[in-house]
């Protein structure tokens, strides 16, 4: 038995076969850096149809029966598509496989992914996804209106607008993702096990990169019960199985089905739906943390603090489900358990908020674009994050539920706040993909836009809830209950969102400008720590590193180490050639 | 640096936003006043932390904003402060979570001396069972539900045989009368829910859940279905009155039994020919209508159709407003009919006829109504044949300028306004998403097309 030489991935020599084909370099890439290009061109693309459909949702309820293009059914099928692509298509793509997919490598020292044929697979199989969920669109009875939650029984009968090849289209595309997810992220997982290099131990990682790696635990135990609620449901509705259906009438005619549960597919789509408010939450959490960091010029305070908070918050979000359930008809006694699980992760949550801040607390705080962009999201998740203490204290959400209220309070934490955290993210690292920075003019201009735009749309939105506004409703009508000034309201927050989504496309012409005409950066221009700025060429080439591996000796946050000259020290910078302002030499105390 | 201060801003309106804003709550009508306190209580601690937080990231930037002298602080870690901050978030967030509990376990005892009511939920409609005399509901079945039998109540069950029924979409309740609602659908999720009582429950199929309160205040509260249910979700309301012991005994006892809804088939076609010919001179001799004198084709309408509009014009629901002219012509012309076992009689005769379908063709553009019918459709059926389930009458075969004109009275408010009109307010609201006459002719002439097909 010949016996094969077992070499550290950090010590073998550089085997790469770089592509030499247009094909093979930006097409059918291995490359997770075009991979991730692809990724998030593609995610943002499809984003940007979910914006316009809540352009036109918007449009509706600001000033309903002016459109004649909106009627109650194509109301609810924009309103499900752009819930859907939004939280799967847009978020969850774009931040594991858009960042998730070219920070990995890049910060933890590797080459590539340590699959990298998978990975070019992931993204194919992604775009699959998204084509199909696209073509849902064109079948007769459009895509499916059943609310992103696409809540059997009412998901798969006549009642509901795209009921029949809408809603199989629909979970196809879901089952595909997931697929494409699953691909990706076992990629990701591996690579951060196993793929760090020499001195990249755990807890030297950057936070972005424990972010990444927790929610793509989170996303490979979740997403299965998505996948098995969808293919449940493809059952019930093309074979006739009553997983989900109880005996039921449907628009007057009683159905073959009996003795399933409507409320077990909510448990299973859930128990997918909380961790997948974590799978977007935590990468955003990791990624302005860094943000925060390098342009504070400061060590991220508490960092052990913030890795176990991750790690305490991926946990906890698997026992917090069923609080989006207090009214769904389950087992009362479950209130108890659920609104005490969920009120305890708002502690390690705030904890990072307080880090966040306690990061900032004597910094150097340089206002560029990504730390308008990471101050925004502060305040952005502070508050989304303090109404959500209320909707998780069961009995605030019997009024609430179902209202504008909840509406608001998860675009607020789950929207606004990852997007936030997406363009700081896109400020912050664009230099790294083309050697430019974004335009600092244009990006002011779309940062005031976003930031007091999201506001004025969604402060004003938690009222309409508190005075009881159900959500999902094409048309009020009259009520007793509902002041006609609500209206006026209504049509303020439209103004507001159609003048946030036109700032969106001030950002699209400002990537595409600059990528061609933006103002040089140079290497590392934000004199970042960690990994990705120190590669052999800038831009990194195919590779990432030339010849030899980089070596980490110490971890991604000594900024301004006193005595040290500069005010910054790169991981892969030994103690011996750090310069120091005196002759004294202390003891390096950046490494932990 | 403008950062800042807009943040400082931003807390003020907010603040500002908040103590001056007219949208609330509705004022309370049940029990709950403890849900009301814990969302008072959990409103103050949050908003002070938003408060603190965001001022102290305000305070945050423009102290330690850049300044080239000066270098950032190197401080790793700070356990002390850290467990400090741990412990006083802890107990915060308890002082909001055990008074949140100690509600909720309030919610879900219902007291013993809770009076039952069924509320049962359908696409797109309610309706409400009480228990009779015995204080038993009897037992039900989807597989019983019949047009006789809409609440699928067992006959065989001996509890369900003095059941009070209420096929209509408004409750009475007692004031002061705690009452635990078992809630019960028949199709898919529905959610109950009166903003003013703050309680809320799903109706979930194939199971029966519940909510109890006690309402505390007379008056007329909109029921809402906040579960999205369809594409007529929006329209599912319903009305609960709360009302003194005098005013719910005379309503119980205006209820009918389920044996009596049982015995009630007792009409007689004879009798309603005979009724008719008071009615012949503008409906015409078969029920066949006369444009010229505004009357639409009764021939061949659903009998349960028929006997709702006429008991609608009898009861001054339908046929009072002012712009409503031929409306009013009809309301007096239905005192020919005495009571409503001439209602009945009559409506058994007109659906007895078969009905003529060929009917004048209109004008507008049956492609483009195709389109807009599909709202329709769900209800009233894809050929317009009507549906009682769904309470829709059939609207094929109807003259054209009959169909146009109630449905722009429907959006006027015209037609369906009067409170106790059922499903009035559901048609003003599925009326108004055709924006102009255009679309009124378009819809009309497919629902025509409809007609001259078959």
């Amino acid at each position: 038995m010949t016996k094969i030489e077992y070499v550290a991935i950090a010590d073998q020599v550089d085997q790469s076969n770089h592509p030499s084909t247009f094909l093979t370099k930006y097409i059918w890439s291995q490359d997770h850096k075009v991979i991730a290009i692809q990724y998030s061109i593609t995610a943002i693309a499809v984003g940007l149809v979910a914006l316009v459909l809540s352009g036109i949702m918007r449009l509706q309820l600001g000033f309903p029966n002016e459109f004649s293009f909106i009627d109650p059914a194509s109301y609810l099928q924009f309103v499900t598509m752009h819930g859907m692509i939004m939280v799967i298509y847009l978020l969850t793509a774009l931040l594991l496989g858009g960042f998730g997919n070219y920070l990995i490598p890049l910060m933890i020292g590797a080459r590539d992914m340590v699959f990298p044929y998978l990975n070019m697979l992931s993204y194919w199989t992604y775009l699959l996804s998204v084509f199909v969920l696209l073509a849902s669109f064109f079948v007769s009875g459009g895509p499916t209106g059943a609310g992103w939650t696409l809540y059997p029984p009412q998901a798969i009968l006549s009642g509901t607008p795209g009921a029949h090849a809408g809603i199989l289209l629909m979970l196809t595309s879901l089952a595909i993702f997931i697929v494409a997810f699953t691909m990706g992220g076992l990629n990701y997982v591996t690579t951060i096990l196993q793929a760090r290099t020499r001195g990249m131990t755990l807890m030297r990682m950057p936070l972005t990169v424990w972010g990444i790696f927790v929610a793509t635990i989170l996303g490979l135990l979740a997403f299965p019960a998505l996948l098995v609620s969808a293919i449940m449901m493809i059952f019930d509705k093309v074979v006739g199985t009553s997983f989900f259906m109880p005996a039921i009438l449907s628009l007057g005619e009683t159905l073959d089905h009996s003795g399933g549960s409507p409320i077990l597919f909510q448990h299973l789509f859930w128990f997918f739906g909380h961790p997948e408010v974590y799978i977007v939450a935590l990468p955003a959490f990791g990624m302005v943390s860094d943000v925060i960091a390098i342009h504070a010029r400061k060590n991220i305070f508490g960092y052990r603090m913030m890795v176990w908070a991750i790690i305490a918050i991926g946990g906890l979000s698997f026992v917090v489900w069923a609080h989006h359930m207090y009214v769904s008809g389950m087992n009362p006694y479950f209130g108890f358990f659920f609104a005490t699980t969920t009120l305890i992760i708002a502690i390690p949550t705030a904890l990072k908020v307080y880090n966040w801040l306690l990061t900032l607390w004597r910094g150097n705080i340089h206002l560029t674009m990504p730390m308008l962009f990471a101050i925004g999201f502060i305040f952005t998740f502070t508050h989304g994050g303090l109404t959500g203490l209320m909707l998780g204290n069961v009995v605030i959400d019997l009024p609430l539920s179902d209202t504008f209220f909840v509406v608001a309070h998860f675009h607020m934490v789950m929207g606004v706040s990852p997007i936030m955290v997406l363009f700081a993210a896109i400020y912050h690292w664009f230099p790294l993909l083309t050697g430019r920075f974004l335009d600092n003019k244009l990006g002011k201009f779309h940062f005031w836009g976003t930031f007091l735009g999201t506001y004025a749309i969604y402060l004003p939105m938690h009222y309409l809830g508190f005075l009881g506004v159900p959500r999902r409703y094409y048309a009020m009508g009259d009520t007793d209950f509902i002041p006609e000034s609500a209206q006026t309201l209504n049509a303020g927050i439209t103004v507001s969102a159609i003048i946030v989504g036109l700032v969106q496309f001030i950002f699209i012409a400002n990537v595409i400008w600059s990528t061609f005409k933006g103002k040089k950066s140079g290497r590392n221009p934000w004199q970042a720590t960690s990994l990705e700025w120190q590669t052999a060429d800038f831009p990194p080439g195919h590779g990432n590193w030339g010849e030899q591996l980089p070596q980490v000796y110490r971890w991604a946050y000594d900024f301004s180490v006193p005595k040290v000259k500069d005010d910054f020290i790169p991981q892969n910078l030994p103690s011996e050639e750090v310069e120091y302002l005196t002759s004294e030499r202390n003891n390096d105390r950046g490494k932990k | 640096m403008t950062i800042a201060f807009v943040i400082i801003l931003l807390v003020i309106a907010t603040l500002v936003f908040h103590f001056i804003s007219p949208w609330w709550f509705t004022p309370l009508a049940s029990n709950w006043q403890t849900i009301d306190n814990t969302i008072n209580l959990s409103l103050w601690v949050v908003g002070a932390v938003f408060v603190v937080v965001s001022l102290f990231l305000a305070f945050v930037i423009i102290k330690f904003r850049h300044n080239k002298n000066r270098r950032a602080d190197y401080e790793p870690e700070n356990n002390k402060l850290e467990g400090w901050l741990t412990l006083v978030t802890t107990l915060g967030v308890a002082a909001m979570l055990a008074p949140g509990l100690v509600v909720w376990g309030q919610f879900i005892s219902v007291p013993e001396n809770s009076k039952i009511v069924e509320v049962v939920g359908q696409q797109w409609h309610w309706s409400y069972r009480l228990p009779g005399k015995d204080g038993k509901l009897g037992k039900t079945a989807i597989k019983l539900i019949s047009e006789e039998n809409p609440f699928g109540i067992d006959v065989n069950d001996i509890n369900g045989a003095d059941d009070l029924l209420v096929k209509s979409n408004e409750l009475h309740l007692l004031i002061e009368q705690p009452v635990k609602v078992l809630l019960r659908s028949k199709d898919v999720l529905h959610n109950f829910a009166v903003p003013q009582f703050r309680v809320k429950m799903d109706l979930v199929p194939g199971t029966v859940t519940f909510v109890w309160f006690i309402p505390t205040k007379l008056g007329r509260y909109e029921l809402l279905c906040e579960e999205l249910c369809g594409i007529a979700h929006f329209t599912m309301r319903g009305y609960i009155k709360v009302v003194s012991a005098s005013d719910y005994q005379t309503w119980l006892t205006s209820l009918p039994t389920f044996t009596q809804t049982l015995a009630r088939d007792t009409a007689n076609i004879a009798q309603g020919k005979q009724l008719y010919t008071g009615c012949v001179s503008c409906h015409g001799i078969d029920g066949q209508g006369n444009e010229a004198m505004n009357a639409p084709k009764l021939m061949g309408l659903s009998r349960w159709y028929l006997h709702r509009q006429l008991s609608y014009f009898k009861r001054k629901i339908r046929g009072q407003n002012s712009d409503d002219l031929y409306g009013q012509q009809m309301s007096a012309m239905s005192a020919l009919l005495p009571d409503d076992k001439a209602i009945a009689d009559v409506s058994a005769y007109l659906s007895s006829l078969t009905a003529i379908e060929s009917i004048p063709v209109s004008t507008g553009d049956a492609i483009k109504g195709k389109a807009f019918y599909k709202n329709c459709s769900y209800c009233h059926g894809e050929h317009a044949q009507g549906n009682y389930a769904m309470n829709a009458p059939k609207l094929a075969g109807q003259y054209p300028w009959y169909l146009k004109r109630q449905i722009s009275s429907f959006q006027q408010g015209i037609r369906g306004a009067h409170p106790a009109d059922l499903y009035g307010k559901q048609m003003i609201l599925m009326s108004k998403t055709l924006h102009d006459e255009r679309a009124i002719n378009d819809v009309v002439s497919y629902i025509n097309s409809l007609t001259n097909v078959r």
